[in-house]
């Protein structure tokens, strides 16, 4: 209730955010001349899940919110994630 | 304005005249009627086609339409009911006009989206009617568009998917509307554990409203997609998976029904006390199994797949889950009993529904338990054990919920009372009437007549006739009830500000309450349903 106040992000930071976020493109295309077999969409998964995780906390301002709502968020993707999962005892027991 | 005068909601003049002072409306109060309104509307449509449904099945073969008629009347019948009905049902009205006042607040927290939700609704909904009138005719997938049926079927199921996705929008946006209501606009003093129980039911349900409804958006735009332009997704002709579609829709369609149950629970958790005049029993325990039902049931879609094909392994987890998530449930049930126990009861209209809720909520929560276990499924699957089944908590629960919440609220919202006599007798003949209904088709589910079937075996004729005679008793009660009610606004007598005795906020308040609810700082207690 008390995050009314908004808080403003150094532009330098913001800066430094965006070319994490660009190298991380950069691995996501090079990545693919390896071959890792099953672990590909593996592979690209975790580094967008790096990069959302990035723009969620700095470009999105949740790093500088209450741990309620961090909290809120974080249970999203782990939800999101369980039913995937589950999701997958179907598909890999078939 | 002046101070010491009451100007309610009703009477305030805003920036618009006449209907446009609705359909323009920012106020959640008059949202809740523009929403109660439509509601009612579709309902009674809905029930008429499930009327014409239950004449046609009152002997076997044919009798009064053709089996592509009924395929389209089961369909747009369950459209109608689920979409339009009972998903919006209770958070959109009751929980528009009373979870701002309950939490102490003015409005919700966009009150300008909050108004466009309910024109996405009213679209969604004119476009879901306007499937009926298309030349490729009514859809006829029943309300789950099973694929590959439904990417091959002639009948119009863009139309209908098109709709459907629209109206998921106008929840989502309900949603999120509820939820930072609930982060953001309660009252000084007001902490998340003073809350009454009615705003946590709705903002359990409103979490579920956003992180659901997108997947059932997504996979009609992927249904859509490959009728369109032959993508294959979900037809094995094409390379697809058809079970990957019923995952997809259930992982919606099951959080769905908690949608629809959980504003129910909330509604009953408010009018038993009140007319226990007793507190609460387990506050917390009611305020976090909302929240656990939640999340649980996210996990449990698989139940409605056990003859699918999906694998062994899967079934049995999901079956496992499935009880799993009958526990919270149990402990609402278990709450509201002991809250009853010693209590002062008063049997007025609302408590009378509200028992009627509990009975039937029972029986359609333990046959869910039959389903649940994947060896017993697999006999009734796809019977009218089914049907018997979510139309006990559907109708029986939120339906008896919602008219219990009108018997309990229409004094706040309109300043009137009804008639008690009718009222109490419009819910006995709904309860009789409904049992006839639904009962008989548990008992030939399990003798094996099938849903969505046009035409049956004699042996089946005794219970479709009961049905049948149930269903017109049922709907004549309804007809009785909504008389009532409209009699009470329109002639009956004026009510106070507090008629039950209740104890929450919007008893301290005028009825009808005016534009912004509170007038002066609302007085935050303790515990909200604090009787000494
Ligand atoms: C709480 C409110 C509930 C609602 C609104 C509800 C609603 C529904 C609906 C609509 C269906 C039919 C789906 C279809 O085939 O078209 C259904 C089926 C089913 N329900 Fe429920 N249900 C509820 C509670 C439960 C509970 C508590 C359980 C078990 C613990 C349960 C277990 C099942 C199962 C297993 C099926 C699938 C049956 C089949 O198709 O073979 N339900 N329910
Ligand atoms: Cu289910």
């Amino acid at each position: 209730m008390d995050n009314n106040g908004s808080h403003i992000t150094e532009y330098k930071v913001l800066i430094r955010i965006l070319f994490i976020l660009l190298l991380c493109t950069f691995i996501t295309i090079e990545i693919t001349s390896f071959d890792l077999a099953a672990f590909t969409v593996t592979a690209a998964l975790l580094i967008a899940g790096f990069k959302s995780y990035l723009v969620l906390s700095y470009f999105m301002h949740l790093k500088y919110e209450s741990l309620l709502l961090r909290i809120l968020v974080s249970m999203v993707f782990l939800l999101f994630f369980v039913i995937v999962l589950i999701t997958f005892i179907d598909y890999s027991f078939r | 304005m002046n101070n010491n005068e009451h100007i309610s909601f009703l009477e305030h003049q805003g920036k618009y005249k006449g209907i446009f002072a609705w359909i323009f409306a920012t106020d959640h109060k008059r949202i809740a009627f523009l929403y109660m309104y439509a509601i009612a509307a579709f309902f009674l449509v809905g029930a008429i086609l499930g009327l014409l449904m239950r004449f046609e099945l009152i002997a076997p073969g044919e009798t009064i339409i053709k089996p592509q008629t009924y395929n389209g009347l089961f369909t747009v019948h369950g459209i109608i009911m689920i979409f339009m009905v009972v998903i919006p049902g209770l958070s959109a009205v009751f929980g528009n006009f009373f979870l701002p006042i309950l939490i102490g607040a003015k409005d919700v927290s966009f009150p300008k989206l909050n108004n466009f939700s309910w024109w996405l609704f009213m679209f969604g909904s004119a476009l879901a009617i306007a499937t009926q009138l298309l030349k490729s005719g009514s859809p006829d997938t029943g309300w789950t568009f099973y694929a590959p049926y439904s990417t091959t079927t002639g009948t119009s199921v863009i139309l209908a998917t098109t709709a459907a996705f629209i109206l998921g929008f106008s929840s989502i946006l309900t949603g999120l509307n509820f939820i930072v209501t609930v982060h953001r606009m309660r009252a000084p003093g007001m902490r998340f554990f003073n809350m009454p129980l009615f705003p946590w039911s709705i903002y359990a349900t409103a979490w579920i409203q956003l992180l659901a409804t997108p997947v059932v958006g997504i996979t009609l735009i992927m249904l859509i997609a490959e009728r369109l332009f032959g993508i294959g997704f979900f037809n094995p002709d094409l390379g697809g998976d058809p079970v990957l579609f019923q995952h997809l829709f259930w992982i919606y369609s099951h959080p769905a029904v908690y949608i629809m149950i959980l504003p129910a629970m909330g509604v009953i958790t408010e009018i038993i006390p009140t007319f226990c005049q007793k507190r609460v029993y387990g506050y917390k325990a009611i305020a976090l199994s909302s929240l656990a039902i939640a999340g649980v049931g996210f996990l449990v879609w698989g139940h409605h797949m056990y003859t699918s094909g999906m694998s062994e392994q899967a079934r049995w987890f999901f079956s496992l889950l499935t009880f799993i998530v009958a526990v919270p449930s149990a402990i609402k049930v278990f709450n509201w009993i002991t809250t009853m126990y010693k209590g002062s009861i008063d049997l007025k209209p609302p408590f009378i529904f509200a028992l009627a809720f509990i009975f039937l909520f029972m029986i359609g929560g333990l046959t869910g338990l039959i389903l649940g276990s994947v060896a017993t499924d697999i006999q009734v699957h796809d019977t009218s054990f089914i049907v018997a089944h979510f139309h006990y908590i559907i109708f029986g629960g939120m339906g008896f919920a919602f008219f219990a919440a009108i018997h309990y609220w229409l004094p706040k919202m309109y300043g009137k009372m009804y008639n008690f006599k009718i009222a109490n007798i419009s819910a006995v003949s709904l309860f009789i009437g409904f049992n006839l209904l639904y009962f008989p088709q548990f008992i030939i589910g399990i003798q094996g007549m099938p849903r969505r079937y046009f035409d049956y075996f004699p042996k089946f004729q005794w219970a479709q006739v009961i049905s049948t005679i149930g269903g017109v008793i049922l709907v004549s009660a309804v007809i009785l009830m909504i008389y009532n009610l409209i009699m009470g606004v329109r002639k009956g007598a004026k009510a106070s500000a507090n008629p039950w005795n209740g104890t929450t906020l919007e008893w301290q308040i005028p009825s009808p309450p005016s534009l912004e609810n509170f007038d002066s700082a609302p007085i935050v207690k303790e515990n909200p349903y604090d009787y000494n």
